[in-house]
């Protein structure tokens, strides 16, 4: 039995140890807002706060998470009120959105590390996939995010 | 920001999908968009329980005493924002409140019951907007003048006196008003006479309009529903593999491996994959999967490879062709001419890669199937289904959801006729889900195309005649869609057969190989490779006489105005022919695609070890009207990024009949770092016809940025990718 925190909650899972968090999120805890996209870390559709830290759920087994506390995006914030999320919506970033989870996931715990960030910045740590190409809106909507929490 | 969540009302049967929310239980969220008092509104689960509402005045539009408007919708939202256009043009004609709005899908079902009411449901070939606007229209015109009929019946004035706007009928002598809450009841029993004529966009006050998508709010606090997000009550979970090489079968698979595994419900054999169904997790199933090792029947396709298959293309360009397009005399015009041009372009197969993998959940029972899936034709699937089920069509629904990405990947049914076999075995509801690695070798390419160009130009440089053959496979034969023999089928030669310039010698040929490997539509299919073509070749004839490329297009497309204006706003937005830095370029590219234009001018830098950056991306697109100009031009920006994707990166490459390439790591996208600036201009022409929006930006970035490369480098890439040409230069 492994025990979690997932938005604030406590949950018991049984289940094969390495079965990814991503999947006990879905199909056990029916948390569906954090996506599958690749199932090996490289697109980051599944990405999560693990105890603070973005990490792509897809690749993290449930073994080695007993007491972690995990935040998905529906834990972001009581009414999609976190500053990144506000900015995705003012800039308009999703189209089809199945991405879109987890770039808000990384974007947050970007913006903790860098809360001015260049381009470059933007460039270096920002790396999940958007087959919409939403790249432009998501590029502005880092910045305006990172302003939003500036003042 | 307004946001409530109401209970859901639906419990009609037992597997009704539960959305569970964060606290659990069975919610429903409905939202407004963003930053607007004055927005409609759209559910987190798009698709609709119950196909029949409460005071209806037709299939499509329901209004409740309190004034709130159903529409539905009958297209399927994949990104590209028809799920706002199609409702907002409803709006126009209705002359409701925009604010009063809430919109769900048509229910594939009920318009199979009733006569095809919501006409075509698919959404590809950017149709939803340009095919179905004039219905569209009409039905919120129809809707409308009975509204207004209701209340002149009420008032006992003729119609004519009487006007609606903002969901209030008004009597203009009397200044009388009723609510349109108030009429819809009558209005719903009244049939007109006379079908009202529909505005003309000169007539609209309403559109265009830039509003953002209503999905948007859904999609960012992950409460939208897609496909793969369906939870019925006892699911179990499927992970499949299919032959690896396409068209092969089953031989054999030793299931023993699996005994003694927790949860493993079973594995089924299909002719031609093997699936692993288990409980609790998608994971269990897949992880029991990759453990088989099933034996496959490939027959002679075992034995194909990419670079068989392009010799064999290649070849065929001396075989014979049908007559795609033929003005003028070509051989007459090249014969005796001193000097020709001649080229040879490739692209490979591509993969469609959605975001979200194919997947498909099924509930079925004997008398009644139900799916929950993305598709991009509701209809199609419903009909698929039925008869892999054996059921009727009218018992069969199909729960369409925001779709993950399609780029016409998502209207094969590949995974719902799979769901299907599979939930026949283990009589248990499924969801089945395709890993990323099934998801790009199964795919149904994007074909492998070969054009071989000959061109002669006169004494000012400028083409006379060019000549174009192509040999790629048939997208007809692979759908099912019948087609003359002797004709050139569109697809296969759509950015050849359509393009604008007056060369008055001009002769496009096909020849089609068909190869074991299935073939499909591809985000503007045909356009999106020979744009690539014709537009490279046409530089390099620019460039052979000395001519500025984009002066060149300029000549050949005299007196086209509406040509003429996307390539020289891209162009001048462009900053065409200003000065650069030592290793950047620009290039520039042309297309029509679904009745509208794209111009495009890529700024290029390409490093001494031959690494490309593409800086920027100047857009000029003409969709001839608009009905938000925000999504369209959203739709440009992924449309860059799409064929970028592609340009840079995008081949399958085949080895012994199958697909080499499997996931991410080797089928390669554009991230954050390698996007481009890009900026779009919107130049609407107006005129009789509707554009799509979705498509044509598509086709004109791979040669935009190859001829950067070539204005750089001075190296010509003929073929696709462009990863795949050796562009370093000694400093």
């Amino acid at each position: 039995m492994i025990n979690i925190d997932v938005n604030g909650a406590s949950r018991q899972v049984n289940i094969e140890p390495d079965t990814p968090l991503l999947w006990v999120l879905r199909d056990m805890i029916g948390l569906t807002g954090t996506k599958f996209g690749c199932g090996i870390a490289q697109c980051g559709a599944c990405t999560v706060h693990v105890n603070g830290t973005a990490m792509r759920s897809c690749s993290v087994p449930i073994g080695t998470l007993d007491g972690a506390k995990i935040v998905t995006i529906e834990g972001l914030s009581p009414d999609n009120n976190h500053p990144v999320q506000r900015a995705w919506i003012e800039e308009g970033v999703p189209q089809c959105g199945y991405c879109q989870s987890g770039q808000i996931m990384a974007v947050v715990t970007f913006l903790k590390k860098y809360s001015k960030p260049t381009d470059a910045d933007i460039d270096a740590n920002i790396t999940n996939i958007c087959r919409c190409g939403t790249y432009e809106a998501l590029r502005r909507a880092i910045h305006r995010a990172a302003d939003m929490m500036q003042t | 920001m307004r946001g409530i969540r109401i209970p859901s009302t639906v419990n009609r049967r037992d597997f009704i999908l539960t959305a569970v929310s964060v606290a659990g239980g069975m919610m429903i969220g409905i939202g407004a968009a963003p930053g607007s008092a004055d927005a409609a509104a759209i559910s987190t689960q798009p698709w609709n329980d119950n196909e029949y509402a409460p005071h209806e005045l037709d299939a499509w539009i329901a209004i409740d005493p309190d004034d709130s408007v159903l529409i539905r919708y009958q297209r399927s939202e994949m990104g590209q924002g028809s799920m706002t256009a199609l409702p907002m043009m409803i709006t126009e004609e209705l002359q409701c409140d925009w604010s009063k709005v809430r919109i769900e899908y048509a229910s594939s079902n009920r318009s199979v019951r009733e006569h095809r009411v919501y006409g075509n449901m698919y959404s590809h070939g950017s149709m939803s907007v340009r095919e179905s606007q004039k219905m569209v229209q009409q039905v919120g015109a129809s809707a409308r003048e009975r509204i207004i009929a209701a209340a002149a019946a009420r008032w006992h004035v003729p119609a004519s006196e009487c006007a609606a706007a903002q969901s209030v009928v008004t009597h203009r002598l009397s200044g009388r008003t009723l609510r349109y809450g108030e009429l819809a009841a009558e209005a719903a029993k009244v049939k007109l006479a006379k079908e009202p004529t529909i505005k003309t966009p000169a007539q609209f006050t309403f559109l265009p309009r830039r509003i953002p998508r209503l999905d948007l709010v859904h999609k960012t606090d992950g409460s939208a529903k897609f496909g793969i997000d369906a939870q019925v009550p006892g699911m179990v979970f499927a992970s499949i593999s299919a032959c690896p090489v396409p068209g092969g079968k089953l031989k054999s698979v030793d299931e023993s491996v699996l005994s003694g595994t927790p949860g493993i419900v079973g594995v089924v054999k299909l002719e031609d994959a093997v699936a692993v169904v288990a409980t609790d997790s998608f994971w269990r199933a897949k992880r029991a999967l990759s453990r088989l090792q099933p034996e496959w029947d490939v027959g002679a396709a075992g034995d194909v490879d990419s670079e068989q298959l392009s010799k064999e293309f290649r070849a065929a360009l001396r075989d014979r062709m049908v007559l795609a397009r033929n003005d003028g005399d070509v051989d007459k015009a090249m014969s005796g001419a001193r000097k020709t041009f001649e080229a040879i372009y490739e692209t490979p197969y591509l993969s469609h890669t959605p975001m979200e993998p194919l997947n498909a959940t099924v509930n079925l029972q004997p008398d009644r199937l139900d799916v929950w899936v993305g598709t991009q034709d509701a209809e199609a699937a419903l009909r698929a289904a039925a008869k892999a089920s054996g059921l009727k069509p009218e018992q069969v629904y199909i729960h369409n959801a925001f779709l993950g990405g399609g780029f016409g990947r998502r209207d094969g049914n590949d995974e719902i006729l799979q769901a299907i076999a599979v939930a026949r075995v283990v009589k248990r509801p499924v969801k089945l889900i395709w890993t990323r690695e099934e998801d790009t070798r199964q795919d149904r390419f994007r074909p492998h195309a070969v054009v071989g160009f000959k061109a002669v130009t006169g004494s000012d440089g400028m083409p006379t005649a060019w000549s174009m053959r192509v040999v790629t496979s048939s997208i007809f034969n692979s759908v099912g869609i019948p087609f003359p023999p002797g004709k050139a089928e569109p697809p296969a030669v759509d950015g050849l057969e359509s393009i604008g310039y007056n060369v008055p010698n001009t002769r496009v040929e096909l020849h089609i190989r068909n190869t074991h490997l299935p073939v499909w539509f591809y985000r503007a299919p045909g356009a999106n490779q020979h744009t690539f073509a014709i537009e490279s070749f046409l530089d390099e004839i620019a460039s052979a006489r000395g001519i500025d490329p984009y002066q060149m297009r300029r000549k050949l497309l005299a007196g086209k105005t509406d040509w003429l204006k996307v390539l020289d706003t891209a162009a001048e937005k462009g900053d065409w022919g200003k000065p650069l830095p030592k290793g950047s370029g620009r290039g520039i590219a042309i297309c029509t695609f679904t009745d509208s234009l794209c111009a495009q001018v890529a700024e290029v830098t390409v490093k001494p070890n031959g690494e490309v950056k593409v800086n920027r991306i100047t857009v000029a697109l003409d969709t001839r009207h608009m009905v938000n100009p925000q999504t369209v031009t959203e739709q440009a920006e992924s449309a860059v990024i799409f064929g970028l994707s592609a340009a840079l990166y995008g081949k399958i490459t085949i080895k012994a009949g199958a697909v080499v390439q499997g996931n991410f790591d080797t089928y390669r996208m554009v991230r954050l770092a390698e996007a481009p600036r890009i900026d779009v201009h919107l130049v609407p022409s107006g005129g009789d016809v509707w554009g799509g929006a979705g498509e044509p930006a598509v086709p004109p970035v791979a040669p935009a940025v190859t001829n950067a490369i070539f204005a750089v480098t001075g190296k010509r890439v003929r073929t696709l990718p462009i990863v795949d040409t050796d562009l370093s230069r000694a400093t």
